[in-house]
């Protein structure tokens, strides 16, 4: 079954015409995903890669398309808009890749989304990709900017604020054999519309999804609110990696939401509360597959 | 970004938000002449630097403290003379010091009593939050930790802002009546328009007084800014004061790095914030210590790679290098190439590990071995962080 999206899916892209987003949605078409539409203010009725239907409004483009998902790759000062527009037009799944949007401006969109029907991944994030039966995960849904091909059809769910660690977590997991369901970057900003638990309880619920590595990083609560939920919830496997442990108290480290705040967000307070909950630690990012097998019984 | 007290000021007085009296001087000239306009009030010299710890620290002329009382315009004068363009060495600066090149000069104002009153966008709620206590002028996370009663936490709803009724509730909450009340009133509305207006991560006061006079009072703030938002606020931009920080990161900046000084001897060059935190951790795991924090992006180039290893060779700390990039649509070989460039024009003095994964690898592998630089190769992180471990010695 997979989470959120599947081979099926139809994604739109919100930014499609700028180099970003145009290079990524070119990747994502090449993966084989359902990229059924652009939306592009003035570009409506123009083409991408000569196939894909560029619209002027999302609105236009789900009525003309049904599609039921977004990636967002307009630049920030104007990505809450877009993300409120995606929001009107009644997409299902909205992903922001967007890195730089505004607090201030995230704070109200979080409000806003309260009890529309629409959830928002990100911003700040690497997307999310169901891979594929083909070769090299070909035939999957890739929306966002990550490696289609390192990932394989499998039985693991993977979860993160970070895309390289993400990345790194995956290629790990293919290349002993094991594949994922979905992959899910929820991104490193402090204020995001889908949280590590959200994606954990999308994962226990999932008959596809038979273990799971949760990836986080200093700052904020998110992976022990996470991990406590787990403790009594979830019966599925489960291995954790926090990054962070020597990042100096007080910087900002590259994500907006990666500061060490006090006394318990350090990552070895994380980590010590998931081991309580029951989570397997890896102890360093190059074994939290091998992490996951030992927990797993594989 | 951090600002200068004086600009704080600036701010405050902007936005409404009662402070002491104060102007700031470049010069001794500029110190008398502020002196003089505040005459009959009681008066301090206090040094501008971005760094805690003033009033106790010294200057490298033999000059002690960089906070001191004032009673006169001359002794202004004479006072500013030992400390501009001076290097003050706080607790907070380091044996190297800051250079002084601002004083301000400002009311020395008598307390009655000492609040503490911060606002702040807090991740849990995903809103405004305001702490306040009447435990002020000492460090709050000790009351949190003493005292935690003593803190109140007003969270404010995104959307509609401070209202009336949570303005009345804090100020009951520090026990003020009265005009105190009124004033307090007015200014913590003024401060949540500040704090909104200008896109602040937190503004913290401490200590907010109340003076025998009947005043409210703003002594000493604390400003951070979302960089995110600095784009729509050149004003802010225009306070950031370059000296002040640490000159590799001003230099990263210049070429969209993200880069961190840190005390250890292992440079590292990543791509990805999480990765390069990861990587920070795993050189400390097998027994070396970091040297940075320096995330080149996912798209980054051979000129930013170059710029990168320039920074990196610009820390007399640093005993080697380890690169570890992942580069998932980032062609491997584009890496390998740009390493070998900046290798080569630096002359590469130290160890080197390199570890590479992800598209076009096994093209970039091979670029790194043809070349003649000295460049170790790795399997995975920790081959690569134990062999540059092992290099550093």
């Amino acid at each position: 079954m997979a989470i959120l999206i599947d081979e099926n899916t139809k994604i739109l892209v919100q930014g499609i015409t700028g180099g970003f987003g145009g290079k990524h949605a070119k990747l994502s078409l090449d993966y084989g995903t359902k990229l059924v539409a652009g939306v592009t203010p003035g570009k409506g009725g123009q083409k991408f890669e000569n196939t894909v239907p560029i619209f002027d409004t999302v609105s236009q483009a789900v009525g003309e398309t049904g599609a039921t998902a977004s990636a967002i790759f307009v630049p920030p000062p104007f990505a809450a808009d877009a993300i409120l527009e995606a929001m009107d037009a009644g997409v299902e799944l909205i992903v922001c890749i967007t890195e730089g949007i505004p607090v201030m401006d995230m704070m109200r969109v979080k409000e806003a989304l309260k009890g529309s029907k629409s959830r928002l991944v990100g911003p700040n994030c690497p997307g999310i990709v169901t891979p594929g039966l083909g070769e090299k995960s070909h035939g999957g849904c890739r929306i966002g900017i990550a490696p289609g091909y390192i990932h394989k059809r499998g039985n693991v769910g993977v979860v993160s604020r970070s895309g390289t660690l993400t990345y790194e977590a995956v290629f790990q997991l293919t290349q002993m054999g094991y594949g994922q369901s979905t992959c899910v970057g929820i991104g490193g900003d402090p204020i995001n519309g889908t949280s590590h638990l959200d994606v954990l309880e999308m994962f226990n619920d999932d008959d596809e999804t038979e273990a799971i590595i949760m990836i986080g990083e200093i700052g904020g609560t998110a992976e022990v609110e996470a991990a406590r939920w787990a403790r009594d919830n979830c019966k599925k496997p489960i291995a954790g990696f926090i990054a962070g442990a020597t990042a100096p108290p007080g910087r900002r480290m590259g994500h907006a939401g990666a500061i060490v705040g006090g006394e318990e967000d350090t990552a070895e307070a994380k980590k010590k509360i998931m081991a309580e909950c029951g989570i397997a630690i890896a102890e360093t990012p190059s074994v939290m597959a091998t992490t996951l097998m030992e927990r797993w019984g594989k | 970004m951090n600002i200068h007290e004086y600009q704080a000021k600036e701010l405050f007085d902007r936005f409404q938000v009662p402070s002491p009296k104060g102007k700031v001087a470049a010069s001794p000239e500029e110190a008398a002449a502020a002196a003089k306009e505040f005459a009959g009030a009681k008066l301090v010299i206090k040094a501008q630097v971005h760094a805690g710890g003033r009033g106790k620290g010294h200057f490298k002329n033999g000059f002690q403290g960089g906070v001191h009382l004032i009673e006169s315009p001359e002794q202004a004068s004479e006072f500013a003379v030992k400390m501009l363009n001076e290097t003050l060495v706080t607790v907070q600066t380091g044996e190297a010091g800051r250079v002084v090149r601002k004083v301000m000069i400002a009311e020395a104002v008598d307390i009655t009593h000492e609040y503490y009153l911060a606002i702040l966008m807090d991740r849990a709620t995903c809103s405004p939050v305001i702490v306040a206590s009447t435990e002020g002028g000492m460090s709050i996370e000790d009351v949190a930790h003493d005292t935690p009663e003593k803190i109140f936490r007003q969270i404010v709803h995104p959307l509609l802002g401070l209202q009336a009724y949570e303005i009345r509730k804090i100020s009951a909450e520090l026990g003020f009546s009265g005009d105190i009340a009124k004033q307090f009133g007015k200014l913590l509305k003024n401060l949540y328009k500040l704090f909104i207006d200008c896109d602040c991560s937190m503004i913290e006061i401490n200590p907010l007084v109340t003076t025998p006079d009947g005043r409210v009072l703003a002594l000493d703030a604390k400003f951070d800014f979302d960089d995110n938002a600095l784009y729509r606020h050149p004003d802010i931009v225009a306070l950031r004061d370059k000296e002040e920080e640490d000159p590799r990161e001003v230099a990263a900046s210049e070429y969209d790095l993200n880069y961190i000084g840190l005390d250890g001897n292992i440079a590292c060059l990543v791509n990805g914030a999480g990765l390069a935190m990861a990587t920070m951790d795993i050189i400390k795991h097998y027994g070396g210590e970091p040297a940075n924090f320096l995330d080149v992006g996912g798209g980054a180039t051979k000129e930013q790679v170059a710029a990168a290893f320039k920074i990196i060779l610009g820390d007399p700390n640093v005993k080697g290098i380890l690169i570890n990039i992942f580069g998932g649509i980032m062609d491997c070989n584009v890496i390998a190439e740009g390493v070998i460039a900046a290798a080569k024009e630096t002359g590469l003095p130290i160890p080197l590990v390199v570890r590479l994964e992800g598209n076009n690898v096994e093209m970039g592998k091979a670029t790194l071995a043809a070349s003649d630089i000295n460049i170790v190769a790795a399997d995975d992180m920790a081959d690569g962080a134990e062999k540059i471990v092992k290099a550093v010695g």
